[in-house]
């Protein structure tokens, strides 16, 4: 081991320190604000400290909404979005995972053109087939539902590349084994496949999770109905162009509810989290 | 590469990828092509009729001074968001690097900022930096500094930049620490025995052999800044002040749904397209040569 002397030791602490600091001040600031009243924020005279009105604000903000622009609690919101981060995060598993198996395990006409086709929807990330893909959610009616909310980005090139690459690395002892007694394709699906993809499928799981739950622009153009909002379309809405309408307390409470979720998945999964995210790169 | 053991089925394999193959058909393949299509047409005001007009919705748009600064701005924008988050997030990850106590810790607090969403993201910092009621403006009042991101441009474009570097630091430092933990530490101490000094190793030695994830990274944060940057833009500025703020994927957006130009909206989706793919390319060209290393 090269030697670490002492000074530069605490040089290093210091440096990690300051950058956690960074990293977590706009989130310290947006917690006090969420407990202080509204008229001393507006002011622009925010404290630095906690002030008395936690229980009241995350009342309001969970239950009622705010008065002004968009009147829909935020507990519906968050209902919202963890349907759609959900049925993303699982949709994209189920899906990638059926396709990788027949693509792995099958020899079949147009197999190759079939990955390709797959393969090629990388390029295609929703922010550039924007427009279209709406009118078509619109065709379908699908407008304003969980459905149109998931369906048009639970396709996964990635999912199904990561599933292709673990199922090469399963020996093909295993499939002897299962054909000698008697299984059928799905039966080894079922019973041995999908039991050793298990740690693949969770550390999956947590990236799209998050993937799906910051969703942004799709919801923003596909939902109209309040009561269809997802939290991240919900903030936006909260921030009133005319300044002196804007409830920062609640705005901020929101901020802090919407990343709960997916903050406490990264933190909880850590391992899973990171293990997946450097495989999902490649 | 190929599996020797397989299964026999004529239908079953069709039916296993059915599923993703009409997701992909229905909402990604025939949605592009419309794109491609509509990006060929010129629409009347009233949608009541439209001509194929060959590439002048192309055309129209690089004669657009507009588009050619939306252009520019976004390579800028990537740029400087890549640079500074990349720097810091490497700093980072070297300190991380080393043998200290706690270093766990420090790990899982830089981490989180990964799961933060985009517009949260932004309601953050606008928070922040507010002109009238900003905890972080006061200060630069106080220092001289006549701030005030709503109006000024340059302001609103180094607000947005600070921004999306800010969430891209864990991500970056997350790669950094793998591609760091990666080098064998046998070659540091080889340098340390040749007597060279802290900095000079980390240029001569971990630098060098950081380059491909130094590569990889800067591809993944320009594409970052290209797409995952609307939703700190439209809840921080909306674009705006003028259009000081307008990237690529802004003004597809904004062209498109508030401007009802569908024609030059659907012309901007390819040419982004376009750039995505070369992106992608580039990023997989990378990959291939490092599984070959």
């Amino acid at each position: 081991m090269v030697e670490e002397e002492g000074f530069r030791r605490y040089v290093a602490h210091f440096i990690l320190w300051i950058g956690i600091a960074i990293v977590a001040f706009p989130v310290y600031i947006a917690i006090i604000a969420s407990t202080q009243d509204n008229a001393l924020i507006a002011n622009g005279q925010m404290s630095l400290l906690p002030g008395g009105h936690f229980f009241e604000t995350y009342y309001q903000t969970i239950f009622v909404g705010t008065s002004g622009s968009t009147r829909e609690p935020v507990g519906n919101m968050m209902l919202n979005s963890l349907v759609m981060a959900l049925a993303i995060a699982i949709g994209k598993i189920a899906i990638s995972i059926i396709s990788a198996y027949a693509i792995v395990y099958f020899r079949f006409p147009f197999r190759m053109p079939i990955f390709w086709i797959i393969f090629i929807t990388l390029m295609l990330p929703v922010e550039v087939r924007i427009y279209p893909t709406y009118k078509i959610v619109a065709d379908l009616h699908m407008l304003d539902s969980y459905a149109g909310l998931a369906l048009p980005l639970i396709a996964s090139a990635t999912a199904t590349l990561l599933f292709r690459q673990f199922f090469m690395t399963v020996p093909d002892e295993l499939l002897e084994a299962s054909r000698i007694d008697g299984a059928g394709p799905l039966r080894f699906f079922w019973d041995t496949l999908l039991p050793l993809s298990r740690t693949n499928m969770a550390a999956l799981f947590v990236i799209l999770f998050i993937l799906g739950w910051n969703q942004y622009l799709w919801p923003l153009l596909i939902t109209t109905r309040d009561d269809m909002q997802t939290i991240q379309v919900g903030i936006r809405k909260m921030i009133t162009t005319t300044d002196a309408l804007t409830e920062w307390p609640i705005v901020m409470a929101t901020a802090v509810l919407a990343m709960l979720p997916p903050v406490f998945v990264v933190v909880a999964m850590q391992k899973l989290f990171v293990r997946g995210l450097v495989e999902t790169e490649k | 590469m190929q599996k020797q053991a397989i299964f026999q089925s004529k239908l079953l394999p069709y039916a296993l990828v059915a599923p993703q193959l009409a997701i992909v058909l229905i909402f990604f393949y025939w949605p592009a092509l419309q794109a491609v299509i509509q990006s060929f047409l010129l629409q009347d005001a009233f949608g009541l009729s439209t001509t194929f007009v060959w590439f002048e919705n192309y055309v129209e748009l690089f004669r657009d001074p507009a588009y050619f600064e939306a252009i520019v701005r976004t390579f800028l924008f990537s740029f400087a968001i890549a640079v500074s988050s990349l720097s810091f997030a490497l700093l980072l990850a070297v300190m991380a690097d080393k043998p200290l106590r706690g270093s766990m810790l420090y790990r899982t607090l830089l981490i989180w900022p990964y799961a933060v969403a985009p517009p949260v993201v932004g309601v953050l910092w606008i928070f922040m930096l507010h002109p009238s009621l900003g905890v972080l403006s006061r200060y630069l009042r106080a220092v001289g500094i006549d701030w005030n991101p709503l109006l000024d441009g340059d302001q609103a474009a180094a607000l947005i930049i600070l921004a999306a570097a800010w969430k891209q630091i864990s991500y970056n430092f997350l790669f950094f620490l793998a591609g760091l933990q990666a080098i064998p530490k046998s070659v540091f101490e080889a340098a340390a025995i040749d007597g060279a000094r802290p900095m000079r190793r980390f240029w001569t030695v971990t630098f060098p052999l950081l380059s491909p994830t130094i590569f990889f990274l800067l591809v993944v944060n320009i594409v970052y800044a290209f797409f995952d940057t609307f939703g700190i833009i439209d809840t921080m500025t909306r674009g705006g002040p003028g259009t000081s703020t307008v990237t690529l994927v802004y003004k597809v957006y904004s062209d498109g749904l508030l401007g009802g130009n569908l024609g030059s909206s659907a012309a901007q989706s390819v040419i982004l397209m376009v750039m995505v793919i070369v992106l992608t390319g580039i990023q997989f060209r990378f990959v291939e040569r490092k599984v070959t290393y």
